[in-house]
């Protein structure tokens, strides 16, 4: 099978803050209408790989490129207009607007001449209400404020704003960590659909249980270097568990409180 | 995709229908609690000060002049709050306007209308400075305005103690009074309208025939006006969006690539701008100048803007609600002074007023981002 070209890539690329090393010899690729799980503990280097890719960070050795083309990103700015969007955790929406003023916050469609142009909230109101109903989530009044909404769909606002503004590809900073499972799975059915509409999903997040299920490729990321990147088909969820950081610890930890927890037979696991 | 969207039609109502949308969005509007208030105002007076002269031509005349000038301010001081900030050297910049259009025309022999533009350019200049160094120092606007409110009052009575050595400056507008720019900014409109009722016995006359009251302020048609342009701004263009989201949270109003630092700059300047037509129609109105135009006027202002629906904490408000706060505030002050109430009781129920606007607001934001 011959590999397409990806959408997104980092080829060797070394990121360092003063004397710390940050990002070590990452290699990373991401494919349209793949999701690529980006899995790793506090301090793997994801924010910064993820900075990285959406242009707040240059290299500071290596190089990216965007549909096999080498590229230079001084901005976050030109990392969107490239169509690399990225939805951090804070999701960068405000409570208290309604939802069609924060979908096209900054991008306001216009209307009118000089003195006279004006916000078309009319239009916004409807490509709103027609992309969310797109996506499963039938909000009552697009003018309704975004604090009303709850954190799964608020997500999905989130990601559906930065696809309709022309992302292609779509890097979710810990998307359901915040979430619980019924409000998880708003979301990851979401990135689904993203995936099906042909985007490079880049998904980070330290919850296995979310990423397994979605996952076409998985890349472990430990102290700033990569563990290797493996298709779905030739890991299983444990094996990658273990490979995360947490891995061999979160093992230790249950053996551990298995010692603990039993209140009858703490005597005897001691005479044992 | 269709067994999710089912899925998840089913967990959310029908769509409602659009009268009762219609009412939710009025709920929600944050100017509604300043018209309840001004309608309990209006009908607690009309009670009991129902002949007192209050609701007489002459009397509404008076209470609309008095919350016009603080509406002007009220408005420009709801947008800078809505986009999180306050500007406390709002009373100090009337002062100084003030002096500056009465030493230009009155020691520097400049004409009124120039002496007007060059006011509006100081303002634009005070607001920018101001603002600048709000978004370069990153200190709470609060204090960064708050030395500017000394500031600027000291440099009013210092530079005109220095030149005229006195702290009022007269006759600004002797000989001008009948010129375009004088009846602009400190004339009255609607006198056509007013002699007609008159010689019709609907408003009070003289035995001469003309009307008691001649017209109506030209600063309440400058309330009017600049009220309808804030609201435009806020709710129709993009400027207004940048406002609610600057205001709302500045961190992702940035990420999302608005311009944060020079929405600010610019309703600073939008507040001096305000204060300074304020101070134009005063001078023009009295013709003179007083070092101590203004005093307070800041709080004044925010309170009207609180009482009209506006945060103190910011991206959320509206200009019309602070032209109720104004409305408000105006007619209390008349009203209590028209019933024969010292007016020392205006203070405490300004106080009073304030308390219950904020939490009313606080209720009302509670209600319009409440998860359902």
């Amino acid at each position: 099978m011959t590999e397409p070209v990806p959408l997104i890539e980092l080829r060797n690329v070394t990121r360092r803050f003063g004397s710390v090393t940050a990002l070590r010899d990452m290699s990373f690729a991401a494919h349209a209408g793949e999701v690529h799980c980006l899995l790793g503990d506090n301090g793997a280097g994801k924010s910064t790989l993820i900075k990285t890719l959406s242009g707040v960070h240059t290299p500071s050795e290596g190089q990216m490129y965007v549909d096999g083309k080498p590229v230079t990103f001084a901005s976050p700015r030109q990392a969107l207009d490239a169509g690399i969007a990225t939805v951090f955790q804070d999701l960068s929406m405000i409570p208290l607007m309604s939802i069609t003023r924060n979908f096209f916050l900054g991008r306001e469609p216009v209307k009118g001449w000089g003195i006279a142009k004006r916000f078309d909230m009319k239009a916004a109101d409807a490509i709103v209400y027609e992309e969310l109903a797109r996506i499963g989530i039938n909000v009552r009044d697009p003018q309704q404020a975004v604090g009303t909404l709850s954190g799964g769909e608020r997500q999905c606002v989130a990601i559906a704003r930065a696809v309709y503004h022309g992302a292609r590809v779509l890097i979710l900073d810990e998307p359901t960590s915040a979430l619980g499972v019924h409000q998880a799975s708003i979301v990851l059915r979401y990135v689904a659909q993203a995936r099906q509409r042909g985007l490079a999903v880049i998904f980070i997040t330290h919850n296995i249980h979310h990423a397994y299920p979605i996952g076409d490729v998985f890349t472990m990321l430990n102290r700033g270097r990569s563990l290797g990147t493996f298709r779905r088909s030739e890991i299983t969820e444990k094996e990658v568990l273990d490979m995360m950081a947490g891995g061999r610890e979160i093992r230790e930890l249950q053996q551990e409180l298995e010692r603990f927890t039993k209140p009858g037979s703490g005597a005897e696991a001691a005479a044992s | 995709m269709t067994i999710v969207t089912d899925a998840l039609n089913a967990a959310h109502p029908p769509e409602p229908k659009p009268a009762s949308r219609r009412f939710v969005r009025l709920m929600r509007r944050p100017e509604l609690g300043a018209i309840t208030g001004t309608i309990i105002v209006f009908v607690a007076f009309g009670v009991t000060a129902g002949n007192s002269g209050l609701f007489s031509m002459a009397g509404i005349a008076n209470f609309l002049q008095v919350s016009a000038q603080l509406g002007i301010l009220a408005a420009a001081v709801a947008l800078l709050m809505i986009g999180g900030e306050f500007d406390l050297s709002l009373g100090s910049m009337i002062g100084f306007a003030s002096v500056t259009i009465g030493l230009c025309v009155t020691q520097f022999g400049l004409s009124i209308p120039v002496s007007v533009a060059i006011a509006f350019v100081i303002a634009i200049i005070v607001g920018a400075l101001n603002g600048i160094l709000v978004v370069r120092t990153r200190l709470p606007s609060f204090i960064v305005t708050l030395a500017g409110l000394f500031i600027l009052r000291g440099l009013t009575l210092a530079v005109t103690r220095t030149i005229t050595g006195r702290t009022q400056i007269p006759y600004i507008t002797d000989g001008q009074e009948g010129s375009f720019v004088v009846w602009l900014f400190g004339g009255k409109f609607g006198g056509p309208v007013f002699a007609w009722l008159a010689s019709h016995g609907v408003i009070a006359a003289r035995p001469d025939g003309s009307p008691m009251v001649q017209g109506l302020s030209m600063s309440i048609l400058w309330w009017v006006l600049v009220t309808a342009f804030a609201t435009w701004l806020l709710v129709k263009t993009r400027f207004g969006n940048w406002v609610f989201a600057v205001g709302g949270d500045d961190r992702a109003a940035r990420n999302v690539g608005v311009p944060v630092d020079r929405v600010k700059i610019l309703l600073f300047i939008g507040t001096a701008l305000s204060a300074t037509l304020f101070a134009v129609i005063q001078v023009l109105e009295a013709g003179s100048a007083d070092t101590l135009r203004g005093t307070q006027k800041e709080f004044q202002a925010i309170i009207a803007a609180v009482i009209g629906g506006c945060l103190l904490t910011g991206g959320y408000g509206s200009a019309i609600g602070a032209m109720f706060g104004a409305l408000i505030f105006g007619t209390v002050e008349m009203g209590i002074f028209y019933t024969g109430i010292d007016t020392d009781w205006f203070q405490v129920f300004l106080g009073s007023m304030l308390l219950i606007a904020v939490l009313v607001n606080n209720y009302v934001r509670r209600k319009a981002t409440e998860a359902r």
